[in-house]
């Protein structure tokens, strides 16, 4: 499982750390009343606070502290019950105070992990290293005028959990799935929308390269990547600069880099140039924030169920596939969708049936499980059909795209269509016999050894009974009749 | 506390730090300042005398609980008064020369 | 001239009630009063309308009998509270045209209570100085003189020397101020009056000018300790919207004036009586010291060995907090800009020339403190020592009620003084920073005059949120002081 670049000097392993940037859900800002709605009329959802006139104080919003301490638990990690905030100290335009609020020496979230889920099927656990709340900052416009900038404070001071890894990350599709499994929890305990295009989850890279055992080399910060494609050809970029950076007998530089998604390419940040000291201090408008191991832990009896117990838990009492599992849990409202449909149905059809047609029709039809193709209770009623012998598997299908065409039930297009499946095995012998009887140049075929003409008649049967017999019953009846029919033939070869 | 801290201050870092502070120091105000901050850091040094072992720093004397508040919209949507101070705004932006990153 | 701006405070709320006079008729007399003594530059701001509408109010109030405990009394406000709609600069250039969008909690509750508002007080620039000199609006002017030197003008003290200075010369009834390290006692002490700064977390700082957050707290200056009392009344109190304001119980200060201070510890700390005291700075304090033992308190020596180095400790930590503090102050929103080509052309711009000396040595020195390698040893160092001061005062406490200092080494010294070297100006605050340091309440009146005829004051120090003994006991030294000297610039 070890991951290895070659170059050509010899092997190389990467190493990345990942300091995720989350936006907590929440309605007003970390220290200030204004709202955080995402896409307002610039400088709209900003208090005397957010501007930072003279005189003005941050006031803690207690939801946000809650939502730090309900992720960290969901990263396994350890609590501070006492943490502090710092003012990191810098100049930029969107950052009104000139300080962000943040927390340093003492952060609200210790060490935790993420399990990881790897493409084949294996897991890996990445360290975090701490979680710690701090605000987030404004955003500038460069693109509206030849020689201004564009400020907008809407942003300024939301709510940020600062999600920091070990540097326990050995290649790019790890970080991918690192991240990815990070939003997943955010979005399972409903702290974090998991957006990405919209900032609400950012991430800052560390990639340094080393050879095998070696200690940790110098890194480079790739900061404020958008998309997880993005950071995957940033990372990949990196390495590779690194690498050919020593090959070539280079040293690499501590510093800051941008990813520039045009050519995929990261480049020196100037602004960050001045290496920045940023002058961190305990936040005298602020008191420690101190928590009760009690309040904690009734934050922790609350928890939602998380992906990883969701996922044994789907394995244990559902019986199914670690795959399927998996992929079930990967998003919650499938999951949540998976489970009110397979309440008191046979789980792994419901399963086959939401992995096969319902996923390929929501494919085709480009929804999300939020706006699906069918109703889950009109797929349980579907499943339900088939478990019954209303319909078989194979009339479930046509059912299946005519509720997606005329949004009814399936029931009422079973009835409509008459659909319902012949179960009678009075009728069903009468098919039969007349199938055989049309067909006796088959029959003796099949009694000299054909086998695979049983599959002929089943087929024959279906096709003149718009396959409305139930398969089970059909083949029973069949093969009963055929072994009738086979004692007579050895009776008497003349006997048709 | 070592020595060397105390009487390291030069030109160097009287830039760096008024750099990091945006306070523009002319090259001919230099030395003085140097002087002068030599002089102030000459007089906390005394503080070296004091033995801090397992003291603990106080930020805040208030010794109370951090008071939280409940997550609600209260403030904001005052554009207006917002702006109403800044040197230069348009269309609801605050302006600045230009950021090239 | 009118005699209206005789009375004290307590007097003038009588009159009122009693309908001697009206609002309006004593804002009137003070807005004269201002008028006739602008040379002492005791204003940045006068808001004369303001004032006078404020008046009206109040007479109506009056009448209806629905008045507040400060209602139709004019007092001055220090230019570091936000006040809406009112320009105010905090004396530096950098705010010079801020007109902020609302109002202090404190400025707030005192204009609830009634407080006629007759303009904004001087201060050094952001608070930062024992002299007022280092306002861009220019140095205030005290109104005592020497005997020896009547043609030189004095400081009043700082950094709340307009607020002092206001209440000194009657241009107001009382002023508020705030006090990081001395800021309202020190002044007090030069101009001849009282002024006391609650513990801290006593008053809301939302909307106060920040200076260094941890030290800042604001009070009143006014003519006799009732005054301030009934001021402080209407200033205190829980702000939700200040996370270091306390959630405590608020007293009737007026109430606590009982005159009963009969078996009083009054702690007397042995460090305070330094080799360079002048000698009538000296026999002030043995003779407050005298009057308390007269009046039935029982002096006890203390020792607060860390004394010493609540100045070095102090200045750390200030600077740092201010260096912080200040950095909002880029002409992005607000305030002054200076164009530069680049963003940080313009901040450097804006900040070197917004700022003046003082400030900006002392953003410089809290930069280099917190800054990397250097921040254990001096801003972690100073909040430890931090510590050791607030322990000393805890264990004085244990013993004693409260504790009697001189609230300054010296009288006030003439403009042309100031000595170049910083650190000889913060010598002014030796005996009031550690209190700040500790945040606990404190109160200068004046005890006496220098034999050149300057006003000297003693400190009163009190335990945490226990402004009622300090007040209790200053009220009974005032009476056995009987301080009735007036400025020499009030004199006829």
């Amino acid at each position: 499982m070890t991951h290895v670049i070659q170059g050509n000097t010899g092997d190389w392993e990467l190493v990345v750390g990942i300091e995720v940037h989350a936006q907590i859900i929440s309605k007003s800002k970390l220290f200030s009343g204004s709202a955080t709605n995402f896409g307002a009329d610039p400088n709209t959802q900003v208090s005397l606070i957010d501007v930072a006139f003279p005189g003005m104080l941050p006031v803690i919003n207690e939801h946000c502290i809650e939502q730090a301490i309900r992720t960290g638990l969901a990263l396994k990690a350890k609590i501070n019950l006492t943490s502090v905030f710092a003012r990191k100290n810098y100049f930029y335009a969107d950052l009104p105070q000139g300080y962000q609020i943040s927390q340093y020496e003492y952060p609200i979230v210790g060490n935790g992990n993420v399990v990881i889920d790897m493409h084949d099927g294996s897991t890996r656990v990445i360290g975090i290293e701490r979680l710690h709340l701090e605000q987030d900052a404004g955003k500038s416009l460069h693109d509206q005028h030849h020689s201004k900038s564009f400020i907008d404070l809407n942003r300024s001071g939301i709510a940020l959990m600062e999600i920091v890894s070990k540097p326990d990350i050995r290649s790019s599709e790890e970080a991918i799935n690192y991240v990815t499994k990070l939003c997943l929890i955010l979005q399972y305990i409903g702290v974090c929308n998991g957006n990405m295009s919209e900032g609400s989850i950012r991430c800052d890279v560390n990639v340094s390269v080393r050879k095998h055992n070696e200690a940790y080399r110098t890194r480079a910060e790739i900061k404020n990547i958008n998309s997880i494609r993005f950071m995957s050809q940033a990372i990949d970029y990196e390495a590779r600069r690194q690498i050919d950076a020593y090959e070539r007998g280079l040293q690499i530089r501590q510093e800051t880099r941008l990813f520039d998604p045009k050519n995929g390419e990261t480049r020196s940040m100037r602004s960050k140039e001045n290496a920045n000291d940023y002058r961190y201090f305990p936040d005298p408008d602020l008191l420690p924030l101190t928590l009760t191991q009690k309040y904690v832990d009734a934050i922790k009896e609350k928890l939602p169920e998380l992906p990883d117990e969701r996922k044994k838990r789907f394995i244990d009492n559902y019986k199914l596939s670690s795959y399927d599992a998996c992929l079930l849990v990967a998003e919650q409202s499938v999951a949540d969708f998976f489970e009110s449909v397979a309440k008191g149905r046979d789980p792994k059809m419901v399963c086959n049936w939401m992995m096969g047609d319902f996923a390929s029709a929501m494919k085709r039809m480009t929804r999300t499980i939020d706006n699906p193709p069918v109703s889950a209770d009109n797929l349980g009623e579907l499943i339900d059909l088939i478990y019954k012998n209303t319909i078989s598997g194979h009339i479930a299908k046509e059912v299946f795209l005519t509720m997606i065409e005329t949004g009814k039930t399936p029931t009422e297009i079973v009835i409509e269509k008459e659909l319902k499946q012949v179960t009678d095995s009075d009728v069903i012998e009468v098919s039969v016999d007349s199938i055989l009887e049309s067909n006796t140049n088959k029959v003796i075929e099949y009694f000299n050894g054909k086998d695979k003409l049983f599959g002929f008649f089943v087929g024959q049967v279906m096709k003149a009974t718009n396959g409305k017999i139930n398969p089970v019953i059909l083949n029973e009846i069949l093969k009963k009749r055929l072994e009738s029919l086979k004692v007579l033939f050895n009776e008497d070869n003349d006997l048709l | 506390m070592d020595e060397s801290i105390f009487m390291s201050l030069d030109k160097d870092i009287v830039r760096n730090i008024a750099n990091l502070a945006r306070i523009e120091v002319l090259e001919d105000e230099i030395d003085s300042i140097v002087k002068e901050l030599s002089n102030i850091l000459q007089f906390v040094e005394q503080l070296s005398e004091v033995n801090t072992d397992d003291i603990i720093p106080m930020t805040v004397v208030a010794d109370m609980k951090l008071p939280l508040r409940a997550d609600v919209v209260t403030d904001g949507n005052c554009r207006d008064k917002v702006l109403i101070n800044a040197p230069e705004s348009f269309d609801g932006f605050f302006l600045v020369p230009k950021v090239v990153e | 001239m009118s005699n209206l701006t005789k009375l004290t405070l307590s007097a003038a709320r009588d009159g009122l009630k009693t309908k001697d006079f009206s609002a309006v008729e004593l804002t009137k007399a003070y807005l004269d009063v201002m008028e006739q003594r602008r040379v002492l530059n005791a204003f940045v701001t006068e808001t004369s309308d303001i004032a006078l509408k404020q008046a009206s109010l109040s007479d109506i109030k009056l009448t209806k009998g629905n008045a507040g405990a400060m209602e139709g009394l004019p007092i001055g406000i220090k230019d570091l509270f936000c006040t809406e709609g009112v320009r105010t600069t905090a004396c530096s250039r950098i705010l010079e045209t801020f007109i902020p969008p609302y109002e202090s909690t404190v400025s707030g509750k005192l204009k609830r209570a009634g407080a006629v508002m007759l303009g904004k007080t001087s201060l050094d620039e952001f608070a930062m100085g024992s002299s007022n000199t280092t306002s861009t609006f220019g140095p205030v002017i005290n109104p005592w003189r020497r005997k020896s030197n009547f043609a030189s003008p004095l400081v009043p003290g700082g950094s709340s020397g307009g607020s002092a200075v206001a209440v000194a010369a009657h241009l107001a009834l009382a002023a508020i101020g705030t006090d990081t390290g001395g800021s309202i006692r020190q002044p007090a002490a030069f101009c001849g009056v009282v002024g006391i700064k609650p513990t801290y977390g006593r008053c809301s700082r939302w909307g106060i000018v920040a200076f260094a957050s941890s030290l800042d707290q604001a009070g009143p200056i006014a003519r006799n300790v009732r005054d301030v009392a009934i001021v402080l009344n209407s200033m205190v109190g829980y702000d939700p919207k200040d996370s270091t304001s306390a959630k405590i119980s608020v007293p009737d200060f007026e109430m606590a004036l009982t005159r009963d201070i009969k078996g009083l510890k009054i702690g007397i700390p042995q460090e305070y009586r330094l080799d360079y005291l002048s000698n009538e700075i000296s026999k002030l304090w043995d003779d407050g010291i005298a009057m308390m033992k007269d009046a039935g308190a029982i002096p006890v020596q203390i020792s607060l060995p860390y004394t010493k180095y609540a100045l070095p400790a102090y200045y750390i930590v200030a600077s740092a907090e201010c260096s912080s503090n200040l950095l909002r102050y880029d002409g992005v929103r607000y305030g002054l800009r200076i164009d530069g080509k680049t963003l940080d052309e313009m901040y450097k711009k804006t900040r070197a020339n917004g700022f003046g000396k003082e400030v900006r040595r002392r953003i410089l020195i809290g930069t280099y403190v917190l800054s990397a390698g250097y921040y254990d040893a001096y801003y972690v160092k100073a909040q430890k020592v931090r510590r050791l001061i607030y322990d000393d005062f805890n264990k004085a406490f244990q013993n004693v009620d409260v504790i009697l200092t001189p609230t300054a080494p010296s009288s006030a010294f003439g403009l042309n003084e100031i000595d170049d070297n910083p650190i000889a100006m913060w010598m002014n605050d030796i005996f009031t920073i550690p209190t700040s340091m500790a945040g606990l309440p404190s109160l200068s009146l004046p005890a006496g005059l220098s034999v050149d005829g300057l006003p000297l004051g003693l400190q009163l120090i009190g335990r945490p949120f226990d402004e009622e003994t300090v007040l209790k006991v200053a009220d009974v030294m005032e009476r056995s002081i009987d301080f009735k000297e007036i400025p020499s610039l009030l004199r006829d």
